[in-house]
């Protein structure tokens, strides 16, 4: 009975993990022989200025899009929790973004957003400011993409608010009952107890934001401009496997990514014992 | 929040001339062109692409209802040989980006002639490779009693009939959020088709999309926008559907 997870295991993720770890010690192409080369693809990664490039990209949109997101979503699921009309409908609303902004639909309403006619310099227009082409340029093009993963902040919110239903009342009123305000409170008592889903939001939402890729595929018409300043780490994998068939080579630069994912989570969670906050302590 | 979807529903039923100039929220006409003209405007048409997006998504679901629940069971529940370490191989493969296994898992496809099939987006889901599901499943399993099992062993059910009879009932929850996001993710999945799919007659709606962008230049962004609008149509009205059990999946799982 367990044949159809063993097969399922092995063959569609063991077998292509090491497989995976092979190719890239080779120069395997579809279109060349193929010679064992050693490290030699791991050098070549970290003499490649496009590497240095898609890494410096990826960062820059995690540590700006991951913050922000988290930051809104926190924010409004305060608001929410604090009693208010329409808390359906709001949730909905909000959440409604989450679910579809992974999609190329919604990646190809961004560009039309994000163009010199579009929205964006419609709403800037009102207040008198020149508006200008935000995908062409380089030093805009990755804000577009960090503004679209703020855009789905409706899920992480969803997590802060059923964390916020959580925490006792108890502990509220008597704060309240000691004469503590809102913001001692929140600072004091909702807060703390709110950082293991802080933490939990951060990690997950971290390494999502790591192998985005349909959005910057999308906004950036396959190829990661304008001049590469939208080449997320994926995208440029997805290149050079897929499009220049570089596979050995693209496989080692996919382990680059697995080991650097897994050093930051792990150090995320070092770090956390510092600041997250569980109950039984 | 919404201000963008709703500016892009305005836009799509705009004619193509006033669309590039079409600020905030543009006066004039409605018109359902941009969706007559781009259904048909690549040389095969949308009925094909959203039938072939229907079709993928309803094998995942089946495929990972099947496998996920099945393996979860007995991974929570029998007791055999390297029970452990399978369970640990589930975990770790959770960890693991799709990004490392995609290379070899193509090279495999297509040395066994799976290209251009929806083999490749398929299969995966009947051998219950979406580690989290079955994660979260035996997380499930492990809170239904023990007593259940065992008293239906008693009473002469075999371990496939404790499974079908006992276990997938109890599991509803956990199967209903399986359910909505292996068919939002799907119905979303760009990757996958991009890859496996080139010949036109298998896109599925996200790849078609892509091949109207890549395509757009005489007829401008008009009917980009009416078949994105469609595309999103089926998310919209699950969520409507769907929306209580959608929310308390994220609540309970983290899953987006």
């Amino acid at each position: 009975m367990l044949l159809p997870w063993l097969v399922g295991a092995l063959g569609i993720t063991i077998g292509p993990l090491i497989a995976s770890l092979v190719l890239s010690l080779t120069n395997y192409s579809i279109l060349g022989s193929t010679e064992f080369v050693g490290l030699d693809n791991y050098a070549a990664v970290f003499s490649d200025p496009k590497f240095f490039k898609s890494m410096s990209v990826t960062l820059m949109y995690v540590c700006l899009a991951v913050p922000l997101q988290l930051g809104l979503a926190l924010g409004l699921a305060l608001l929410l929790e604090k009693g208010i009309r329409w808390l359906g409908v709001y949730r909905a609303g909000f959440y409604l973004p989450s679910l579809l902004g992974a999609s190329v639909a919604i990646a190809l309403l961004w560009r039309q957003i994000f163009k010199t006619d579009g929205l964006v310099n419609a709403v800037l227009s009102i207040f008198g400011v020149t508006g200008r082409n935000w995908l062409y340029d380089p030093d805009t093009a990755l804000l577009t993409l960090v503004l679209l993963q703020v855009w789905t902040f409706g899920s992480p919110m969803i997590i802060f608010l059923a964390g916020l239903k959580e925490i006792p009342k108890e502990l509220i009123e008597a704060a309240t009952v000691d004469g503590a305000g809102y913001g001692r409170r929140l600072k004091s008592i909702v807060l703390p107890l709110l950082t293991p889903m802080i933490f939990f939001n951060l990690i997950l939402q971290t390494v999502g934001a790591f192998q985005a890729f349909n959005q910057a595929y999308i906004v950036s018409g396959g190829t990661g401009g304008p001049v590469d300043s939208t080449l997320f780490y994926t995208l440029y994998v997805y290149i050079v496997g897929f499009i220049e068939y570089r596979m050995g080579y693209a496989s080692a630069l996919a382990w680059v990514l697995v080991i650097f994912i897994g050093i930051l989570t792990a150090v995320q969670f070092i770090v956390s014992r510092k600041w997250v906050y569980y109950g039984d302590q | 929040m919404i201000y963008p979807l709703l500016w892009m529903i305005r836009l799509s039923f705009l004619p193509e001339s006033e669309v590039a100039n079409a600020g905030l929220w543009p006066e004039g006409i409605w018109t359902g062109i941009n969706y007559t003209e781009g259904w048909s405007t690549l040389s095969v048409d949308f009925t094909t692409f959203f039938l072939n997006s229907a079709v993928v998504a309803i094998l995942a679901l089946i495929g990972n209802l099947l496998a996920c629940s099945l393996s979860a069971y007995v991974l929570a529940r029998l007791r055999f040989r390297l029970q452990p370490v399978y369970f640990g191989v589930v975990i770790a493969t959770l960890l693991i980006p799709v990004h490392v296994l995609l290379i070899p898992q193509y090279l495999t496809f297509s040395y066994i002639g799976a290209l251009n099939t929806f083999i490749p987006l398929v299969l995966p889901k009947f051998l219950a490779t979406d580690a989290f599901f079955v994660f979260l499943m035996i997380q499930f399993v492990r809170g239904i009693p023990r007593e259940l099992d065992q008293a239906a062993f008693m009473d002469g059910a075999g371990y496939f009939r404790i499974y079908w009879s006992i276990i997938l009932p109890l599991m509803r929850p956990a199967l209903a959020t399986t359910a909505i996001f292996t068919v939002i993710w799907t119905w979303n999945d760009f990757l996958g088709p991009l890859i496996y799919l080139t010949r036109t007659s298998l896109y599925t709606v996200p790849v078609a999309l892509n091949a109207l962008l890549s395509t757009d230049t005489g007829f401008g962004t008009g009917r980009l926008l009416a078949m994105s609008v469609l595309s999103l149509v089926p998310l919209v009205i699950f969520f409507f559907v769907a929306q209580k059990q959608i929310l308390e999946g994220i609540s309970s799982s983290g899953l987006k």
